[in-house]
Formats: C-alpha cells, sequence, structure tokens
C-alpha cells in the first residue's frame, strides 16, 4: 500500500484560547480527492491553512510527503486556491504567472502554455485590473495549477465562479485525480464537489465528526453527509 | 496562599519604603554642591534600575513565549513592561523635577533623561501594538517579536546617546561626595531603596498577571456563552 | 536568488503605478518647503543642521514607501499566495527590503538637488561618502521599516502605527546619518572622533538585519 501523500495527525489549533481545531487526524493518498463540509466557522479554512503551511497546527503533526510543510520543498508541491484569486492587478497575466512560475522553479514558457489553457492567451499582455470576473478567475486557476501541483487545497473554489471557470477547473481537477494528484477541497457547493471526491469529511466546531470514502448515498443527496452524521 | 504572599510582600516593600522615606529626609546629609533635592535622586535611579529589570524580565519572557508558546509568558511580558514603563515614568518625572531645581528648566536634553524619554516611548508603542491586535495568539506572538525589537533597540541606543554626550557634553543629572566618590551611606540608601521597589515592582507585576487571568476565564466563558 | 525575484516584482509594481514613488516625492518635497519657514534657510546656520533636515525629510517620506512594501500584498490575498508558495519568510522580506531600499534611495537622490538649489548648499565635493552614508542610513531605514511593514500589515491603523513604532528604533541611525551628512555637506571629511557614527551605522544595520532576518518568519506564520 502506497503510503499517504497527505497525514494529519490529532492537530489542534487555538485562537487563544479558543480551540479551533480539536484532534483531528486523516490521511490520503495519491489520485484521492477529498471533499471538506462544514458549516461556516467550523474551522475548514483553519484546516486547509494548516495544509498550506500558513499556520502552525499548536498540538499534533501535518506532513506532505513526510514533511512539514512549513518546508519549501513541500510547498513547491502545493497549488493553492483560497478566497482571493492572489493575482496582482498592476501587472499583465503573463507577468503574474511568470513570477509564480518563477517562485516555483518552472520555466516561463509553462506560463504561456497555463495561460493558453485558461483561454487567457489573448489577454497575456493586459494588466489584469482590466480584466471581468471570470478572467480573473481563470487566472488564478492558472496560478495554482502551473507548477503542477501534487497536491491541491482548494478553499470553497466552486463559491462565485462563472460556469465557464466552474467548468475549466472541473476540467482541471478530473485530469489532476486521474494523474494520481491529491486534492483537498472545503466547499458548499456540495454537487460539484461530490462528482469530484473520493473522500468525503465532515467538521463541526473544531472536531473531525466523519472522514470516510464518499458513498452513493453522498453522491445523489449531498445533503445527506449533514443530517447522518451533523449534530443538529 | 498566593494572596497572602502577594500582600506579605507588598506591606514588606510598603514598610521599607516608609523607612526609607524617614532616613532620607531626616539622617542622610546634605550632598555637597545641590542641597536638599539632590536626596530625588534616591527614587530617580532606583526607579531606573526597576524599570531595566522589568524590560529585562519582559524580553526574557517574550523569547520563552516564542519557543513555549504558552500565553502565561506572554501576560508576563505585558506584566512586566506595564510595570516598567511606570518606574520609567518616575525616572523621567523625578529626572525633570531634579533638573527644573537646580537648573531652572524642565528639560535640559541630558543625555539620560533623553535616553529614558526613547526608551518610554519605544516600549509604549509595545502596548499600543498589543492594543491594535485581536487574536491573542497574533498579539502575544507579534508582540513578543517587538519587545525583543525594543530591547535590543534600547541598548543601541544607550550606547548612541553615549557617544553623543561625549561629543556633545552637557549638563548630568547625578550627584558625588566631596572626594568624587559616594559616600558609602548614600550608596547603602540607594541598593536599600532600590530594593524596596523592586519588590513592590513584584508585587505590582503578579497582581496585574492575576488581572489578566480572570480577564482571559472571562472571555472564555463570553466565547463559550457566545457558542451555546 | 529567490529574494532578488521578490525584489523585481515589488519594483516592477511599483513603477508601473507609481503611487508611493509619487506621494513620497511630492511629500518630500513639501517637507523641504515647510520647513525653509521653521527657520532661516539663507543664514550661516544652514550647514549646521543640513544633515539633520535631509534625514528628516527621508525619515517621513520613507514611511509612505514603506508602509506600502507588505501593505501591497493585501488586495486580492497575495500574500497569502506568497507565503504558500516556496519562497522562505527571510527571502519575501529580504526581496521586499531591496526594493523599497532602491526607491527610496532613488527619492532621497531626487531629493539632494532639489535641497541643495532651495537652500544653497553644495552637495557635490563629497557625493560619493555622501551616497555611502545615504547608502548606510537608508538600509537602516527599510530593514526596520519593512519589518515593521510586516508586523502591522493586518493592523486597521497600519499609516499611524508604522511611523509610531519605527521612528523611536531609528533614533540611533539617523543621530549618526545626520551627522555623517551634516559632516560631508560641510565640505569636510568624516575622521577622528566623528568615525564612531559610521560604526554606530554599519553595526545599527548589522545587528537588525541579522535580527529581522531571525524573527521575520515568526511574524509571517500565524
Amino acid at each position: 500500500m502506497a503510503a499517504p501523500v497527505l497525514a494529519v495527525e490529532h492537530v489542534y489549533k487555538y485562537f487563544g484560547d479558543y480551540p479551533a481545531l480539536r484532534d483531528v487526524s486523516f490521511s490520503l493518498r495519491g489520485g484521492e480527492c477529498l471533499a471538506l463540509l462544514g458549516r461556516n466557522g467550523a474551522g475548514k479554512t483553519t484546516m486547509l491553512k494548516i495544509l498550506a503551511g500558513l499556520s502552525g497546527a499548536a498540538q499534533g503533526e501535518v506532513k506532505l510527503f513526510g514533511a512539514s510543510p512549513r518546508q519549501p520543498a513541500a510547498r513547491r508541491r502545493i497549488g493553492l486556491l483560497g478566497h482571493g484569486i492572489g493575482v496582482y492587478d498592476e501587472l499583465t497575466a503573463i507577468e503574474n504567472l511568470t513570477i509564480f512560475a518563477q517562485l516555483y522553479g518552472v520555466s516561463k514558457s509553462v506560463a504561456r502554455e497555463w495561460l493558453e489553457r485558461t483561454h487567457l492567451a489573448h489577454v497575456a499582455d493586459s494588466p489584469v485590473r482590466e480584466f471581468s470576473r471570470g478572467m480573473r478567475q481563470r487566472l488564478a486557476v492558472a496560478r495554482a495549477f502551473l507548477h503542477s501541483p501534487a497536491i491541491l487545497i482548494l478553499d470553497e473554489p466552486f463559491t462565485a465562479l462563472d460556469d465557464r471557470a466552474i467548468a475549466l477547473l472541473q476540467t482541471l481537477l478530473s485530469e489532476a485525480k486521474a494523474a494520481g494528484r491529491t486534492i483537498i477541497m472545503s466547499t458548499h457547493q456540495l454537487r460539484e464537489a461530490m462528482e469530484l471526491a473520493s473522500h468525503v469529511a465532515l467538521i463541526e466546531r473544531g472536531k473531525l465528526v466523519h472522514f470516510g470514502p464518499r458513498t452513493p448515498e453522498m453522491l445523489m443527496d449531498p445533503g445527506y453527509v449533514y443530517r447522518t452524521f451533523g449534530a443538529v | 496562599m498566593e494572596k497572602n504572599i502577594r500582600i506579605g510582600i507588598g506591606a514588606l516593600a510598603g514598610l521599607l519604603l516608609l523607612r526609607n522615606l524617614y532616613v532620607i529626609l531626616f539622617n542622610l546629609p546634605d550632598e555637597m554642591a545641590q542641597g536638599p533635592i539632590y536626596r530625588i535622586f534616591y527614587y530617580h535611579l532606583p526607579a531606573y534600575f526597576t524599570a531595566m529589570c522589568c524590560y529585562l524580565t519582559a524580553l526574557a519572557a517574550s523569547v520563552l513565549y516564542l519557543t513555549k508558546r504558552d500565553l502565561r509568558y506572554d501576560a508576563l511580558a505585558m506584566a512586566a513592561t506595564e510595570v516598567g514603563l511606570a518606574f520609567a515614568a518616575v525616572n523621567l518625572i523625578t529626572g525633570m523635577i531634579w533638573g527644573r531645581v537646580i537648573w531652572g528648566i524642565w528639560w535640559a536634553w541630558d543625555a539620560r533623561l533623553t535616553w529614558a524619554l526613547i526608551c518610554w516611548l519605544v516600549y509604549f508603542g509595545y502596548l499600543m501594538l498589543r492594543q491594535a491586535i485581536d487574536d491573542p495568539s497574533e498579539r502575544a506572538k507579534n508582540s513578543a517579536v517587538l519587545s525583543i525589537f525594543s530591547f535590543v533597540s534600547v541598548a543601541i541606543t544607550y550606547k548612541a546617546i553615549e557617544w553623543w554626550r561625549t561629543q556633545h557634553p552637557g549638563p548630568v543629572l547625578s550627584f558625588r561626595t566631596g572626594k568624587q566618590l559616594i559616600d558609602p551611606e548614600m550608596e547603602r540608601m540607594l541598593f536599600t531603596n532600590f530594593l524596596a521597589l523592586a519588590l513592590l515592582a513584584f508585587v505590582m507585576v503578579t497582581v496585574r498577571l492575576r488581572q489578566e487571568d480572570i480577564q482571559r476565564q472571562i472571555d472564555g466563558l463570553r466565547r463559550r456563552a457566545h457558542a451555546l | 536568488m529567490i529574494f532578488l525575484q521578490v525584489a523585481a516584482k515589488d519594483l516592477r509594481s511599483e513603477l508601473r503605478t507609481k503611487e508611493s514613488l509619487n506621494a513620497s516625492l511630492s511629500f518630500a518635497v513639501v517637507i523641504l518647503l515647510l520647513f525653509s519657514f521653521a527657520f532661516d534657510p539663507s543664514g550661516e546656520a544652514v550647514a549646521e543642521f543640513s544633515g539633520g533636515l535631509l534625514w528628516l525629510v527621508f525619515a517621513f517620506a520613507g514611511a509612505l514607501i514603506l508602509n506600502r512594501s507588505f501593505a501591497r500584498e493585501l488586495p486580492n490575498d497575495c500574500l497569502e499566495v506568497l507565503l504558500a508558495s516556496p519562497v522562505s519568510g527571510a527571502q519575501l522580506f529580504l526581496g521586499k527590503s531591496i526594493a523599497s531600499f532602491l526607491l527610496l534611495l532613488g527619492i532621497e537622490l531626487l531629493c539632494l538637488p532639489i535641497f541643495g538649489i532651495f537652500y544653497n548648499i553644495t552637495w557635490t565635493p563629497k557625493f560619493l561618502p555622501l551616497l555611502g552614508v545615504f547608502v548606510l542610513g537608508t538600509w537602516g531605514l527599510t530593514i526596520l521599516g519593512t519589518l515593521f511593514s510586516a508586523l502591522t500589515v493586518n493592523l486597521s491603523l497600519r499609516e499611524l502605527m508604522l511611523p509610531m513604532l519605527l521612528y523611536p528604533m531609528l533614533i540611533p541611525a539617523l543621530m549618526a546619518a545626520m551627522r555623517l551628512t551634516t559632516i560631508l555637506l560641510s565640505g569636510n571629511d568624516i575622521g577622528g572622533d566623528d568615525l564612531v557614527w559610521l560604526r554606530l551605522l554599519i553595526g545599527f544595520d548589522v545587528v537588525f538585519t541579522t535580527l529581522a532576518l531571525a524573527l521575520v518568519e515568526t511574524i509571517l506564520v500565524r
């Protein structure tokens, strides 16, 4: 059995005395896609930030490919799509992608390729400030995927995307899964997430109340998870 | 038990201060050139030492917080800095009063007074930063880093001001007896008063820590009540 | 050399919009103008406080540039994305410091002739040593300022807090830079007793650069 790509062991996180995460443990292998469910304030974003190395766990361990996400080697293999698009308004699309290509040690031609894949090649030299919302979202997706990350961390990726961007993202995520990459996404958009997910987790008030494979019931009725495993 | 120790030390500090005040006012001889006002130095200098001890405590507590991430160290760093600022203010004010009497002006850019003012502003910045951050862990972490910077800055500024003084000699707040040495009795009093002030500082820090502890408990209860 | 790429990105961003550059330069000129009313700008005494005046201008105008350093990463959550990338906190910090340093040095070199014209000061004779002092002093200003930019990035009163935290700690560097600049603008060389100011400035830069590089990661990770 292949070693887990991502291992979370007994993680606690406090903001002051407030426990944002309590004894969270789970692991994922390559090619698996986790849909992380939970109400607002449950701890999903906190967990994702710890996975991305933006935050430190107070207790417990997080390992990505056996290393801490604070290590640059691990971060090189992470693609992050958070709430903000993470690109600079005053720079052009190609300039933005080139910066991130450089930071991740990827060649500039790859940046160009991704502009084409996200149908932004025709505005490569325009500043992002002039883009429509859908275009900005597609650029964000390009930024997150361009270094072919082995682990994709997505915080509510389908929220506020237009249809074209949703379709693009779904395609890319399916490809990533097929290529053996690991995906974790927190989401409120249950339908799109359930289609892609191989595993489902529910966080409630900082505790992981369910973690397991996606079942047919979940696929047919996404609210099933909340009803079955969540507290009322 | 803890409360009794606090009261005990507080009483000891109080008694020592009263006894010292009596000795300072009635028993010790006058200094050569300055007349009776020099006696304020028995508070001016020990207050400075006490403030420095407090800042050193804050530095240690800050480093300990960053390594251990226990919020109690953060509370100690904050309490020590607050009390240090109080004693530093005493140092500044007694210095200004002294200067007013012997030089006729409230402020003379005396090297030590200037440094004391800079020091005070630097550590006041620490309190200002704390006030601006809501999340307790972020506040503790960032103010701990600032505390380390503050201490280093204060040390460098001390040296810098000393060099400034050698190039621009000016008035100095201090005293000497006839033979250019401090009379041993005066020296003893300086030390004894420092002891009294240090004990007082200790009590103030523990009181402040207790306040912080209660505040955190209240905050925790409040949060739990909201969650229900 | 990732930090150089970070520096290049910041410089490109700033030169594209020129927002803080323009604000900073205008502010500097306004201060130079205001100071001319504070005292007699034509008297002999101007040489005495030429260094002091210049560095006050640099410190005030510099705050605008330094504030922008980490604040420019806030729109679109760019800071989060940068921190999630393989760049270490220290590299990010160093890159930003270098960018701010170059921007601020540029402004200072523009202010110098303006200052020379307004206050009738010749600055050409000792230009190279003067440049050296500008470099050392600006580095001290930048390294502390960028650190405080990181420290205050998430605060609502950021524009107020950064100067309030920065200036008291900057005093030794300012003192030294002011003294050295005054000496050079009077046409003299730095020697003898005055070398202590050079040592102070270098020591300040070394100590705070080391401390900042060591602690910046702690500030940036939540």
